[in-house]
């Protein structure tokens, strides 16, 4: 089941250019796997050797920080969008 | 009321509102914490008097000392009223896209007005008044993000205030910023009542975020690990831009007549209380609409109101 994820400008250099890329998986973790098996610079960007979140990412499910659902473990399903920020300070731009 | 010897001493102790009539759900209520009537204006008033007297008492800040701090609006409009009634010149690192009310009200104050690039955002007025302070060492700095003050003022006001006028609190939904808000706020009523949810509402992430060139460019504010944000905060949630001119409206429905950030704290708020069975939701009224007329939020068109907004920092 793939969900469309957004890619933030930092990491589209490692994907071809594209800022929305389709990837599989039931939960964040698989969907990561899969954006790595395409696009192998992505390795070690978004998610840590050691498995975890990098530091100044955020990543969402929809509209949700994925930190305080179920972190890497989150279940996602078709229709889900998956975006990748860089984490910044404070307000940010209204753009939609 | 009563007779003040000082405006700062009616900062804080502000009304909690019951505005449950936007509720979703019939066995949610849903009340609103009216910062806006804090006599500069915010809930910024609470941290910027935190942290200039904690300052005084340490000796950081000495009689007409410069101060110099990085805000997209608020901060430094608390600050501005601080410094004027108590002596201090004020330089304010500010974003040049913030509406033109906040640029207004900082040099009604007479503070000092430093523009930063506005497709870098807040963070690039940070990052602009860090790199000032570095240079000037003569200019006290206050950095919100890192001072322990600004949670401080929520921890002993704002939490404080909540659990006296509503200890059948259940969940605490307030905008992200510094973060002071909702670490101090949280910290202070999961003591109390360790089965309180706290919420974070933040506006989308726009062009600002564009501009880095890794990821170990970001930021998390210091005040937000050191006070154990990623333990406190049980979710964190993006509104929209329509979604929240749609809710700031709405609240006028109930008599509130609220800034941008509010309209998506209750927009926040109301999507709690659609997950939830039951409960009391206490949201954050962060500033009056005061500062937004000329977003023409309340009176024209809302796709022109939404395209306007674009672009415009609002938190
Ligand atoms: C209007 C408005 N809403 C919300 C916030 C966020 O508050 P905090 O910095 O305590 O996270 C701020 C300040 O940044 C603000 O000015």
């Amino acid at each position: 089941m793939p969900v469309d994820v957004r890619l933030p400008t930092v990491l589209r250099q490692h994907a071809g250019g594209m800022a929305s890329v389709k990837a599989n998986g039931t939960t964040l973790a698989e969907v990561f796997d899969d954006l790595v098996r395409q696009f192998p610079g992505l390795a070690g960007q978004v998610v840590t050797d050691n498995g975890t979140l990098h530091k100044f990412v955020n990543v969402y499910v929809n509209d949700d920080d994925v930190r305080y659902l179920d972190k890497l473990e989150t279940k996602v399903s078709d229709d889900d969008v998956v975006s990748i920020l860089p984490a910044v300070a404070g307000g940010a731009l209204a753009t939609n | 009321m009563a007779l003040y010897n000082s405006i700062l001493d009616l900062i804080g102790d502000t009304p909690l509102v019951d505005v449950s009539g936007l509720s979703p759900n019939p066995r949610v209520r849903i009340l609103v914490k009216l910062e806006g009537q804090n006599p500069g204006g915010s809930v910024k008033d609470r941290v910027a008097k935190s942290m200039v007297e904690e300052a005084e008492k340490d000796g950081t800040l000495v009689p007409g000392q410069t101060i110099l701090e990085s805000s997209s609006g608020n901060t430094g409009i608390g600050l501005a009223m601080v410094a004027r009634v108590k002596g201090y010149p004020l330089e304010v690192v500010l974003p040049e896209n913030v509406s033109e009310e906040r640029k207004q009200l900082l040099a009604v104050w007479g503070a000092e007005i430093i523009l930063s690039p506005g497709r870098e955002g807040s963070n690039g007025a940070m990052r602009m008044a860090q790199r000032l302070a570095a240079e000037n060492a003569d200019r006290w700095f206050p950095f919100q993000y890192g001072n322990h003050a600004n949670p401080k003022a929520h921890y002993e006001g704002t939490g404080p205030e909540i659990w006296r006028d509503c200890p059948e609190v259940t969940h605490f939904v307030a905008g992200l910023g510094t973060s002071g808000t909702l670490v101090g706020v949280g910290r202070f009523l999961k003591e109390r009542k360790p089965s309180v949810q706290v919420w974070a509402v933040e506006p989308p992430a726009g062009e600002m975020v564009d501009g880095l060139k890794s990821f170990d460019e970001g930021f998390v504010p210091p005040i937000f690990i050191e006070h154990d944000g990623y333990e406190l905060l049980d979710r964190k949630t993006v509104v929209g831009t329509r979604e929240s001119v749609e809710w700031t409206v709405r609240l006028c429905d109930v008599g509130v007549f609220a800034g941008i950030s509010s309209g998506a704290v209750v927009a926040g708020a109301v999507r709690c209380a659609q997950k939830i069975d039951e409960g009391v939701v206490v949201a954050v009224v962060a500033d009056g609409g005061w500062k937004y007329l000329s977003t023409g939020a309340w009176t024209e068109d809302i796709d022109h109101v939404v395209e306007r907004a674009r672009g415009t920092i609002y938190f």
